[in-house]
């Protein structure tokens, strides 16, 4: 097993030995002690490093040791170590036969709370101006679609219609069916004690109409849809992929971003319209099994309580989601950094901003809407 | 434009001997600063080699050069016209006559080898596939992967790869390639191969190449002019024999690859001692 690391010292020259095992690993003896008794010496005194019986050692031996040839110098100290080592006493000349770069010592400083603070506002500004950069060129892109200059893949629309649409049919369907159902239980509480059991259908048909299935669609699209265009985007720019096709000439937004985006605000209305269905359905279910509600009762009263404003409403925000979600994904995969992990955080932080905004913009215009009076 | 080259070449320069002008380019990111006055030019027909040790902007310099960022001050002429000043439509118009290889291929991985290096003519172009489909085929014969046309870039090697993006990167018949550090991680083999490629497509197809690069041996035996950049300047430029007798510290730290000397090994750092130590004894 390894000896402890040890220094002996014998006086007139101060000799120091070293002994026992010097690694990283091992503890070694405090340098302090030694330098403040080399600190004691009258100027011109001898000081000698010995071997005494050292075993393994690595850098922290030469460390220690040019801590001591350092102090003993700028002590006017005779400093001798020809009793070492010859592996040693080559990386102590080693460590001396070049001065130290003046400046090339960097000294770490915490910064005063304020310097913090000023720099996560500067890089929070920084932050939105790049969002509102991107949201600028995407304008561009489909300013140029509309004037028949983008370069794009049609496929690609198709691809991320099918992405976007018909495989999140299933779990959009399920959650809305589910809200439906919840919002039916929620309600059937209240309202039975009033002996308005029926009025369930308006509240289920106007919350999933106006607010709910946009809102929970956008939700979903969020975490599968968002997440999986922050993830190729930032994949691609990983592998310079995008690099590669601005230097091809040809812009990332336009190929990339735009049928992304295209797809997505073609899909959310029609998810929307499927969500309404189902938590319809869903509230149904709750009102015909437990409250004893006609089915045909709960279809007139939702027939009557809704009316397309109602759905149209709700696909208007689920156009508004659409842009955000698919910008926001692709936003966070075009400006992910260039390592493995960036890819992984900018997913994160896609699904997280697109949650965000889907919440703060669908606050913002049910409070417009109110003051509207629609 | 040619009066502002003579300003920059004291030889006397026809005004279309230079296909790439840079004048006193400043550049810096965030409080490093990157470039500061760095003048090159460049040579129509030549393969001209950009080396400095890492972390001089070899990259950065290439995406100037493409107009992918801007410089703080400095112009880049590519043809007599400046990058820095074009707009976004120029810019997209003259990088179609631009080919670029990057470090690691940059091959779009959804699509086949034949559909990578037919990407930019399927993009740019109306050509019938018959002749698309010559084009392409065509070009891989140059770099060797015609069998290969039907593989994923994820079958390639790291060779293969970069051959292939070398294919894709010159089917639309640019004036200028770049290469982005084109033979790190490559075998001997696959290197030679690639060091030939270079040297051999600039010729056949009256290319002018740009390879940016620390490789001193490859870049050396195909590189026409080299230019060394170290701290933000050219500090030596000439044919590969000027800089191997170039007596100046830096060229010879570099061209030679000794580890301290003007380029300093260390890169600041707290106190060695202190840092070992105190982890030590606490």
């Amino acid at each position: 097993m390894a000896d402890a690391a040890a220094i002996a010292e014998g006086s007139n020259p101060l000799t120091i030995k070293v002994s026992g095992d010097w690694g990283l690993g091992n503890p070694v003896p405090p340098v302090d002690d030694v330098l403040a008794e080399l600190g004691a010496l009258p100027a011109g005194a001898g000081l000698e490093l010995a071997d005494g019986g050292l075993g393994s050692w690595d850098t922290v031996l030469i460390a220690y040791l040019s801590r001591l040839v350092e102090a003993g110098q700028a002590g006017s100290l005779k400093v001798s170590y020809g009793q070492l080592p010859a592996g040693v006493r080559g990386l102590l000349d080693l460590a001396f036969a070049v001065g130290e770069r003046e400046g090339a010592r960097r000294e770490a400083t915490r910064k005063s709370f304020l310097t913090r603070v000023g720099d996560r506002a500067i890089a929070a500004t920084g932050g939105v101006a790049d969002g509102v950069a991107f949201l600028g060129e995407a304008i561009q892109s489909v300013g140029r679609l509309l004037t028949g200059r983008a370069r794009w893949e049609p496929a690609d629309f198709w691809s991320a219609v099918q992405e976007s649409g018909p495989r999140a049919l299933g779990i959009v369907g399920l959650i809305s069916f589910l809200v439906g159902a919840i919002l039916a239980f929620v309600g059937a509480v209240q309202l039975e004690q009033f002996g308005a059991g029926i009025f369930v259908a308006n509240l289920v048909g106007l919350a999933m109409t106006r607010e709910m299935a946009a809102m929970m669609t956008a939700v979903i699209m969020a975490g599968r849809t968002a997440a999986a265009y922050a993830a190729e985007l930032g994949t691609m720019r990983v592998n310079e992929e995008i690099d590669a096709l601005s230097t091809m000439g040809i812009e990332p937004m336009d190929y990339l971003v735009l049928p992304r985006l295209l797809a997505l605000v073609a899909m959310m209305p029609l998810l929307t319209l499927y969500a309404d269905l189902l938590g319809i359905l869903g509230g149904m279910l709750v009102g015909v099994s437990m409250m004893d509600l006609g089915a045909l009762a709960y279809y007139q009263q939702t027939i009557d309580s809704i009316g397309v404003d109602d759905f149209l409403i709700g696909i208007g925000k689920s156009v508004v989601f659409g842009v955000l979600v698919s910008l926001i994904g692709c936003m966070r995969g075009i400006q992910a950094g260039n390592s493995a992990r960036a890819v992984g955080d900018a997913a994160t932080k896609a699904v997280v901003t697109c949650i965000v905004a889907i919440v703060v913009s669908d606050a913002t215009i049910t409070v417009i809407l109110t003051v509207l009076g629609i | 434009m040619s009066s502002s080259m003579e300003q920059t070449e004291s030889k006397a320069a026809k005004p279309d001997e230079f296909i790439m002008v840079i004048e006193d380019l400043w550049y810096s990111r965030g409080q490093k600063k990157i470039f500061q006055g760095l003048n090159i030019n460049i040579r129509r027909g030549e393969v001209t080699a950009i080396m400095g040790p890492s972390g001089t902007g070899k990259t950065t310099l290439l995406r100037l050069m493409t107009g992918q960022i801007l410089p703080d001050r400095g112009r880049i002429l590519i043809g007599g016209e400046d990058v820095t000043k074009m707009s976004r439509r120029e810019l997209y118009r003259l990088r179609k006559r631009i080919g670029m290889l990057f470090q690691n291929g940059a091959l779009l991985t959804d699509l086949s080898v034949y559909d990578n290096v037919a990407f930019p003519l399927r993009e740019h172009t109306n050509l019938p596939e018959r002749l698309v489909r010559h084009i392409v085929l065509t070009k891989l014969h140059a770099v060797g992967l015609r069998g290969a046309w039907q593989m994923s870039p994820s079958e390639l090697s790291g060779g293969m790869a970069r051959r292939v993006a070398l294919a894709r990167a010159m089917v639309m018949d640019p004036d200028i390639i770049f290469y982005d550090e084109p033979f790190v991680g490559l075998d001997p083999i696959s290197m030679g191969v690639v060091v030939r490629l270079i040297r051999k497509l600039n010729d056949a197809l009256g290319l002018t190449s740009i390879v940016v690069s620390h490789d001193v041996e490859e870049v050396s035996s195909i590189a026409d002019r080299t230019f060394l950049i170290s701290d933000g300047r050219v500090v030596a430029s000439g044919t590969p024999e000027d800089m191997e007798q170039n007596v100046s510290a830096v060229v010879q730290q570099f061209m030679s690859g000794m580890a301290d000397g003007p380029v300093p090994f260390h890169y600041p750092a707290p106190d060695y001692d202190e840092q070992i130590l105190k982890r030590n004894e606490s």
